[in-house]
């Protein structure tokens, strides 16, 4: 790979309290990229990227998005670059329907006075929303439900397809298969083939080796708050994977 | 791809069983949604009454006397609503609206207490001193980090305090003749103005609840402040704008009293909050947060009131208003919870 990474972070620490998450964590990924992030529970998968997207501010290191610098941005910034997140706590409001929290934040309003005066454009964010579900194949049962009603499947696919319709340049996933059966678990993968055909990146976190086999491109693997091992996966094996994962093996390159 | 041919998984068989019982309880017509149930109460409550006394109950004069009677709480209701739709709650209202009406008749004495410079003198302090109490509140509440309980139960007492400070305990009595004659007991095409306040403050409020981003984001930060926070949405000022609503309208409430009873009532509104809170949370509005139609706080506002009138219409001791109040109030809840319990799981 010879183009600057669309993302990198080097050397980040970040502690909450006694707890050190991240100790001089690193990790990278290039345009039109598939890269699994995995690692054992605790390992600060989920730091590193809420650190990465602005929820949490890092203690030390750097984040670079196309080279510019990030770390510490509001995720309101970071959003507006084009990454958009999948949390593990999805982060839906479960009380809204379907197209309130595809659209939570960044709600449309009506052309003209009312607009101005902060009315919503529901009819036109409804329909966008039903074409996006559709565009990504993903099956809401009723979009006029609170979210609450769906399964958790359903929820997860709303927070999928929220990120997905979004993200201009990277969508990242925090364990975004994790509730769900298995058509539902190979929909999300497939959504992630598409996404990087349509030329953007993802950021998948995951611990089923399965999965990340079938749909990454390479894999970056955390231990205790470092990176231990940056694979590609048609290079590699799950022996491998594991043994980065637990410890019994390392790479000596990777921090 | 083709998740559509797979057999259903248990997981989209429970979708469907769950679907199926979201739709048979609430068939009812859209435009109540959720209050349906307590409007059914309402029209039960109202048809009652109307059986056991028609000519004196079931008269446009006995409504509009309902009306009256429930103008003051509707208004602070209003506000409630966004309160705790937001997953909050505002204790301080009724001391609110006795600290502005006395700040309103302060400012009024400087005017001599006559004439409409000084009534609208009056109606602007009112306004806003209730808008400062709210903002108060939000502030202790976003920057200060104390539960609304705590923060709103707080100014409950400070305002109420400061209303006898200032007063030395005597209530003021010094309403312009035009305020009185205007809000307290005018009327337009045989509707009194109070009536008319309280439901023009009310199909507002409701439209911004239902149409606008802020109604939007209201609901948005009660179910899941975190979510909305993630989403971009400034948490901490929508809350204090919502706090501060409520304020303002607890102050409007305060002229709007005034002007009724010719006085601050000092020592009158020491439950208005308990009244206020139950009547939203009878409107079908959730403690809990994320939940809540304006029609909803309109009907759990009149179901008091009602109860209040009938009872004594029908030669009853008003006080069995409270026991039933109490009644509607806990059953409310209690269907509140059952709709909760029976969600997926998050
Ligand atoms: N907000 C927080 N406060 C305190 N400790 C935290 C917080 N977030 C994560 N941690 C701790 O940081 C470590 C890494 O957690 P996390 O990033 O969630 O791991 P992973 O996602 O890889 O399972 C864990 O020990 C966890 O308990
Ligand atoms: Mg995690």
């Amino acid at each position: 790979m010879t183009t600057t990474p669309l993302l990198e972070a080097r050397e980040v620490t970040k502690r909450f309290g006694a707890v050190e998450a991240l100790r001089g964590a690193s990790f990278q990924i290039f345009p039109g990229e598939v890269v699994a992030l995995m690692g054992d529970n605790g390992a600060g998968k989920s730091t590193l990227i809420k650190t990465i997207c602005g929820v949490n501010s890092p203690d030390g290191g750097e984040v670079r998005f196309e080279g510019r610098s990030i770390a510490g941005w509001h995720p309101k910034a970071v959003q507006a670059l084009g990454i958009e997140t999948v949390y593990q706590d999805l982060a839906l409001a479960p009380d809204l329907d379907t197209p309130a929290n595809l659209f939570l934040g960044r709600e449309r309003l009506k052309p003209g006075i009312l607009g101005a005066l902060g009315v919503l454009a529901k009819k036109s964010m409804r329909a966008e929303a039903s074409q996006v579900l559709k565009d990504l194949s993903v099956k809401i049962k009723d979009e006029t439900a609170p979210i609450s009603n769906l399964s958790g499947g359903q929820q997860q696919s709303v927070a999928v397809a929220r990120a997905v319709s979004w993200a201009d340049k990277l969508v990242i996933m925090d364990e975004p298969t994790a509730a769900l059966g298995v058509p539902q678990t190979q929909a999300v993968l497939a959504l992630i083939d598409r996404v990087r055909d349509s030329g953007r990146s993802v950021v998948l976190i995951s611990h089923s080796l399965p999965d990340v086999m079938q749909v990454a491109d390479r894999i970056e693997v955390l231990r205790l708050g470092r990176r231990v091992a940056q694979l590609v996966t048609r290079e590699t094996n799950e022996e491998q994977i594991v043994g980065a994962m637990t410890g019994a093996w390392t790479q000596e390159v990777a921090a | 791809m083709s998740t559509g041919t797979v057999t259903p998984t248990t997981d989209e068989q429970s979708l469907e069983a769950e679907n199926l019982r979201s739709r048979r309880g609430f068939r009812m017509p859209r435009l109540l949604g959720s209050a349906t149930d307590i409007t059914l109460i309402l029209i039960l409550i109202v048809v009652v009454f109307a059986v056991l006394d028609f000519q004196s109950f079931f008269t446009v004069q006995n409504f509009t006397q309902i009306l009256i009677n429930a103008a003051l709480l509707l208004v602070m209701a209003v506000g409630a609503t966004f309160v705790l739709i937001t997953g909050g709650v505002d204790l301080s209202v009724g001391s609110v609206l006795v600290f502005s009406g006395v700040i309103a008749g302060k400012v009024m004495e400087l005017f001599g207490s006559a004439g409409w410079g000084a009534s609208l003198a009056g109606i602007a302090a009112a306004l806003v001193a209730g808008t400062a109490w709210g903002i108060v509140n939000g502030l202790v509440i976003t920057k200060l980090h104390v539960p609304p309980l705590i923060a709103t139960l707080g100014s409950y007492g400070a305002a109420q305090g400061l209303a006898q400070i200032i007063t030395n305990g005597n209530d003021l009595k010094n309403v312009p003749i035009e305020l009185v004659d205007s809000i307290g007991f005018g009327r337009v095409f045989g509707i009194p103005i109070l009536v008319i306040i309280a439901l023009v403050v009310a199909a507002i409020g409701g439209l911004v609840l239902w149409a606008t981003r802020y109604g939007r984001r209201t609901y948005a930060v009660g179910s899941n402040a975190e979510a909305a926070r993630r989403a971009g949405i400034n948490v901490d000022r929508h809350l204090l704008k919502v706090y501060a609503f409520a304020g303002m309208l607890a102050g409007l409430a305060g002229i709007l009293s005034f002007a009724k009873f010719g006085t601050t009532t000092l020592a009158g509104h020491a439950t208005d909050n308990l009244n206020v809170i139950a009547a939203v949370v009878i409107g079908g509005t959730s403690l809990f947060g994320g939940v809540g139609t304006m029609i909803g706080t309109v009907v759990g506002t009149l179901i008091p009131a009602t109860l209040a009138n009938g009872l004594v219409i029908v030669g009853l001791n008003s006080f069995w208003r409270d026991f039933a109040v109490g009644v509607v109030l806990v059953a409310a809840v209690y269907l509140d919870q059952l709709r909760r319990r029976s969600r997926s799981p998050r």
